[in-house]
C-alpha cells in the first residue's frame, strides 16, 4: 500500500510539474507565434517598417499600389483611449473616494456589487448599445456629421474601464494604513482634507497602477470599437470625427487575407505592436505597485 | 489508513467532457455539415436557402457565415469550407492561387444577379446621380466633397458629403471599385461599414451620408437613388426589371464557387440552389433570379413586380 | 453661546465636507446611471420579444423571428469546454508556481508574465487561434478551435487568481502540516487547496462570464452566422462542427440581418446579460459565503 501511495505521489507532482510548464508555455506561446507568422515581413521587399509606422495610406488590396501604413490607426487609437481616460480617471477616482471614504458601510457593498456587474457586460453589449444608443443621441443633441464617431468610441471605453480603475483605486486607498487615517484626524481635519492632503498621496502608487490597468484595459478593446467608432481611416481632428483602432482593423480585415500573403502577416505585425503596448502599460503598472512595497 | 482520493473536480469535468461528445454522436444518424462562408451580401439569402433546404433534407446541416467575400476565398483556398458565396468574380491571381496551393481549379456557378443600389437619407432631395459623379464623391482625389456640389441642400443644414463605403473584405467593395472607380483607389477617410445592414442603417440616421449596398437591403427609411451610365443617358431605378434588362447600369452576379468538382452533397446542394424553388428564394429575399429569357414561370415572368 | 456650538471655522470645515461628499457621490452616479438607462433602455426595446418561446426556439424566417436556442446551447458549449480545459491546468500551473517553484528569477519572470498576459487583447487571441488551431494544427473551424482559444483566453486570470487563493492560505498551516510529517502533495490536498477552493472556484466562475460574452475569439475560429438544428435536442453539435453562439449571434443581428424588428438584438442582448449577471452573482455569492465562513 504504501509504494503505491508513494508511486501516485510522484505520478501527480509530475502531472503537476506538467500543467505548470505547459500551461505556462501556453500562455507565453501567444506571443512567440503572433511574432513567428509576422516574422517574413523582414526579408519582404514590398514592405517597410517606416511606412508601416508614419503612413497613414492603408491600401492592402489596391489595384494600383498597396500600401500599409497604420499611423491613422494608431492614432484613432490612442485618441479614443486618451479621451475615454480624461473621462474615466477623475470619474473613478472620485467613486473610489466615495466608496472608501465616505459611504456607509451597508449601501458600499451594494455599490461595489453594482460596480462589478458593471465589468461584466460583454464588450459586443456595449457596441450594440452605441451603435443603437449613443449614437443616435450624439447625432441629435451636437453639430456632429455621424454619430458613430472618437466622441462615441470614448464614452464606451470610458464605462468599460471605469469599474477596473475604481476597484483598484478603491483597494488602494483601503491600503493605506489607519495610522494615517487617525493621525489625521486626531489634528482636527475634516475627511476631504485627509483625503485630499493625505490618503491620495499616501496610495499615489496604487492609484496610479490603477489608471495604467484601465488604459491597458481601453486600449485592447476590440468589439465595442468595431461598432461604434465609424471605422474610417485619416487622422482625427476634432472629437465628432469618426475614426478606426488598430483593434477594429485587425478584427475587420483577418478573416480576408489569405494565409501567409503580406496582408496576413501585416495583420500579425499590428497584433505583436498591440502586445507590446499592452505589456509594457501591464508590466509599468506591476513595476510601481511594487516600488510601492520598497520603499 | 490513507486514501488517495482523486480531486473530484477533475473527475466530473472529464466525465462531461466525455458526456457531451459521446452524446453529440447518440442523436440519430448525425446530419453531414455543409460548410458556407463568404458575402454578407449574400447572407440573408444564404441563410433563407440553409433554413429551407433544412427543412427538406435533414441529412445535411448547413453551416453559414458571412464576413465578406475576400474572406469566402480565403477560406476555400486553405479547403477549410466548401462552397464560397462571392459577390464579385475570382481575381486571377486568386485562382492561381488555388491552383497553386491546392491543385484544384475553382469551379464558378451563377446563383442569381443583384443591383447596387446606391442610397441616400430619406430627406435628401437628390433623386439622380452618374457613374461619374459617384467616382469623384469616392476616389482618391475625387473632386465633390459638398452636396452643393451636387446641386442640393440638406435640410440639417450640413453641407460635408459624409461617404459610407464597406470593407476592403467585401466584394461589394471590390465591385464597386472595379465598375465604377474603374480600378482606381478608393479615398481614405469614409466610414468603412462591415455588413451591408449596417451601411443602410447608417445612412437612415445621418442626414448627409450617401452610400452603396445591394438593392435587397433597402428598407422604408432610405431612397435609392436612379443611376445613369454617362451623362445624357437616361437614368434608371435599380428594379429587377431594370436588372434584367441590363438597363441598370451597377448590376452584378452573385456567384458560388467550390474547389474542383463538389462531392456529391454538395453537387446535390448546388443543384437544389438553381431549381425553381431555389430561385424563388432568391426573389423572396429581394434579389434577381436566374432567368433565360424564355422563362414565363415566376419568379422570372408572370407575377413580378 | 454654549461652549459646544460650531465656530464658523468648524461650520465651514462641515459645509467644506459636505460639499466634497456631494461631490464623488456624484461622481459615483455618474458611473452608475448610464449603466442602468441603457439596461432600462435594452429591456424596453426587447419586452415585445422575451417570452420562453424565445430562448427554446430557433430562428426562423430569415432570422426576423424565431428564438435564440441554438446560440444559447452553443455558447454553454464554448463555454463549458474552454474551461474543462483551462480550470484543471490553471488551477494545477497555480499551484506548481505558488507550492513547487522556488523563488528564482526566471519563476518571478513566469509570474509576471502569466499576469501581464492576462490583459492581451481579445484580438490577439483570435490571431492566435486562428493561425494555430484552424491552419496550422488543421483543426478547422470547429468548436474545438474556438473553445481552445477560449481556453487560452481565459487561462492566464485563473492561474492569477488562484494564485491569490493559494497564496492567502496561511503559511502556518503548512507548517503544521509539515511537521507532522506528511509529504508537500499530502499538505496540499488536505489543507491548502481546502482552504484555497472557494478563492479558486470565485475566480474560475468570473471566467465563465467572460468566455460567455467574448466575440472577437470565436468569430474567427468557429461561431458561424447559422446553423440549424434538429429543433428540442439538448446536445445538438459535436466537437468538428460550428455552432452559433449568443455574442456572435447578437453582433451578425446589428450589423449584417436587414429588416429585422429592433425586439430582437434587444431581446438576444437582455439573454446575454441575464447570462453573465447570473453567473457572476453565483460567483459573488459564493464569495460572501467563505468571508462569511472564514470569520467563524
Amino acid at each position: 500500500m504504501r509504494r503505491w501511495h508513494q508511486l501516485s505521489e510522484v505520478a501527480i507532482e509530475a502531472l503537476i510539474r506538467l500543467c505548470g510548464f505547459s500551461a505556462t508555455i501556453f500562455v507565453l506561446g501567444i506571443f512567440v507565434f503572433v511574432c513567428r507568422e509576422a516574422w517574413p515581413l523582414w526579408h519582404n521587399d514590398a514592405f517597410h517598417l517606416s511606412e508601416f509606422l508614419f503612413s497613414i495610406q492603408w491600401y492592402p488590396t489596391s489595384a494600383v499600389s498597396k500600401h500599409y501604413g497604420v499611423l491613422a490607426m494608431i492614432a484613432g487609437t490612442f485618441s479614443v483611449t486618451l479621451l475615454a481616460m480624461t473621462m474615466a480617471v477623475p470619474l473613478g477616482l472620485g467613486a473610489a473616494i466615495y466608496l472608501g471614504e465616505f459611504c456607509p458601510s451597508r449601501p458600499r457593498e451594494i455599490l461595489k456589487v453594482l460596480v462589478e456587474m458593471l465589468a461584466a457586460i460583454p464588450s459586443v453589449v456595449w457596441g450594440f448599445a452605441g451603435l443603437t444608443i449613443t449614437s443616435r443621441l450624439i447625432v441629435r443633441y451636437t453639430s456632429a456629421d455621424v454619430g458613430v464617431n472618437l466622441l462615441n468610441g470614448a464614452l464606451l471605453l470610458a464605462l468599460m474601464s471605469l469599474p477596473i480603475i475604481v476597484s483598484l483605486a478603491e483597494d488602494a486607498l483601503r491600503a493605506v494604513p489607519d495610522e494615517y487615517r487617525e493621525a489625521a484626524l486626531a489634528l482636527g481635519a475634516t475627511r476631504w482634507q485627509l483625503t485630499w492632503r493625505v490618503l491620495l498621496p499616501a496610495a499615489r502608487h496604487g492609484l496610479v497602477a490603477a489608471v495604467l490597468l484601465g488604459f491597458g484595459r481601453a486600449i485592447g478593446e476590440t468589439m465595442a470599437v468595431l461598432m461604434a467608432t465609424g471605422h474610417a481611416i485619416h487622422l482625427p481632428t476634432s472629437v465628432f470625427d469618426p475614426v478606426r483602432t488598430l483593434t477594429a482593423n485587425i478584427a475587420a480585415e483577418l478573416g480576408e487575407a489569405p494565409a501567409r500573403t503580406t496582408h496576413y502577416q501585416v495583420l500579425f505585425l499590428t497584433g505583436v505592436l498591440l502586445f507590446l503596448v499592452t505589456f509594457a502599460v501591464n508590466l509599468t503598472a506591476g513595476l510601481i505597485i511594487r516600488r510601492e512595497r520598497r520603499p | 489508513m490513507e486514501q488517495v482520493a482523486i480531486p473530484r473536480r477533475k473527475c466530473f469535468v472529464l466525465l462531461l467532457l466525455v458526456g457531451l461528445t459521446a452524446c453529440g454522436h447518440r442523436n440519430g444518424p448525425r446530419a453531414q455539415t455543409l460548410r458556407v462562408r463568404g458575402s454578407d451580401t449574400m447572407l440573408i439569402l444564404a441563410q433563407a436557402w440553409a433554413e429551407a433546404y433544412g427543412q427538406m433534407n435533414r441529412r445535411v446541416a448547413v453551416e453559414v457565415s458571412g464576413g465578406g467575400s475576400g474572406q469566402g476565398i480565403a477560406a476555400l483556398l486553405e479547403g477549410a469550407i466548401d462552397i464560397a458565396n462571392c459577390s464579385r468574380n475570382l481575381k486571377p491571381e486568386e485562382a492561381a492561387a488555388a491552383q497553386a496551393h491546392t491543385g484544384k481549379v475553382p469551379q464558378e456557378v451563377i446563383v442569381g444577379y443583384d443591383a447596387l443600389a446606391v442610397f441616400v437619407h430619406r430627406d435628401n432631395p437628390l433623386e439622380e446621380i452618374s457613374i461619374a459623379q459617384l467616382a469623384e464623391i469616392y476616389r482618391v482625389g475625387g473632386r465633390l466633397s459638398r452636396w452643393s456640389d451636387l446641386g442640393v441642400r440638406i435640410p440639417a443644414g450640413r453641407n460635408r458629403i459624409v461617404v459610407v463605403n464597406r470593407q476592403s473584405s467585401s466584394g461589394t467593395y471590390e465591385f464597386f471599385r472595379e465598375h465604377v472607380l474603374a480600378n482606381r483607389d478608393f479615398a481614405l477617410g469614409s466610414l468603412d461599414m462591415n455588413g451591408s445592414k449596417e451601411v443602410v442603417d447608417l445612412i437612415a440616421s445621418t442626414p448627409g451620408a450617401i452610400g452603396y449596398s445591394g438593392m435587397a437591403f433597402a428598407t422604408p427609411v432610405v431612397k435609392m437613388l436612379r443611376v445613369r451610365r454617362k451623362s445624357g443617358d437616361p437614368a434608371f431605378a435599380p428594379t429587377l426589371a431594370n436588372v434584367l434588362a441590363h438597363h441598370y447600369p451597377i448590376s452584378r452576379s452573385l456567384l458560388i464557387y467550390t474547389l474542383g468538382e463538389p462531392r456529391a452533397m454538395v453537387g446535390e446542394y448546388i443543384h437544389w440552389l438553381q431549381s425553381p424553388t431555389g430561385q424563388q428564394i432568391v426573389a423572396d429575399s429581394g434579389y434577381v433570379p436566374v432567368c433565360s429569357g424564355k422563362d414565363l414561370a415566376p419568379p422570372c415572368g408572370a407575377g413580378t413586380n | 453661546m454654549s461652549r459646544f456650538a460650531a465656530t464658523p471655522q468648524t461650520r465651514t470645515k462641515l459645509r467644506q465636507e459636505s460639499a466634497a461628499a456631494g461631490l464623488f457621490l456624484a461622481m459615483l452616479l455618474c458611473l452608475l446611471l448610464p449603466l442602468f438607462a441603457m439596461i432600462a433602455d435594452l429591456l424596453w426595446q426587447a419586452a415585445p420579444a422575451l417570452n420562453w418561446q424565445f430562448l427554446i426556439s430557433s430562428p426562423t424566417h430569415g432570422m426576423r423571428q424565431g428564438g435564440v436556442w441554438p446560440a444559447l446551447v452553443g455558447t454553454l458549449y464554448l463555454v463549458t469546454l474552454s474551461l474543462a480545459v483551462a480550470a484543471p491546468m490553471g488551477v494545477l500551473a497555480a499551484v506548481y508556481l505558488t507550492e513547487y517553484a522556488r523563488d528564482t528569477w526566471y519563476n518571478r519572470a513566469i509570474n509576471m508574465a502569466v499576469l501581464n498576459l492576462a490583459g492581451v487583447p481579445s484580438i490577439v487571441h483570435a490571431l492566435f487561434g486562428l493561425g494555430a488551431f484552424v491552419y496550422a494544427a488543421q483543426f478547422g473551424f470547429s468548436i474545438l478551435s474556438a473553445s481552445l482559444t477560449l481556453a487560452i483566453m481565459t487561462m492566464p486570470v485563473i492561474i492569477a487568481s488562484s494564485r491569490q487563493a493559494l497564496l492567502s492560505v496561511p503559511h502556518s498551516f503548512r507548517e503544521a502540516c509539515w511537521n507532522l510529517g506528511a509529504s508537500r502533495w499530502q499538505t496540499i490536498r488536505a489543507i491548502v487547496l481546502p482552504n484555497a477552493v472557494g478563492g479558486i472556484l470565485t475566480g474560475i466562475i468570473l471566467q465563465v462570464s467572460r468566455a460567455a460574452g467574448e466575440t472577437a475569439p470565436i468569430m474567427f475560429t468557429g461561431a458561424v452566422f447559422y446553423k440549424a438544428i434538429a429543433p428540442g435536442t439538448l446536445l445538438p453539435y459535436s466537437l468538428d462542427e460550428q455552432c452559433m453562439a449568443l455574442s456572435m449571434h447578437l453582433y451578425t443581428l446589428s450589423t449584417q440581418t436587414p429588416g429585422v424588428d429592433p425586439s430582437i438584438p434587444n431581446a438576444t442582448a437582455v439573454v446575454l446579460l441575464a447570462l453573465v449577471f447570473l453567473v457572476n452573482a453565483a460567483a459573488i455569492v459564493l464569495r460572501t459565503l467563505i468571508r462569511a465562513r472564514g470569520r467563524r
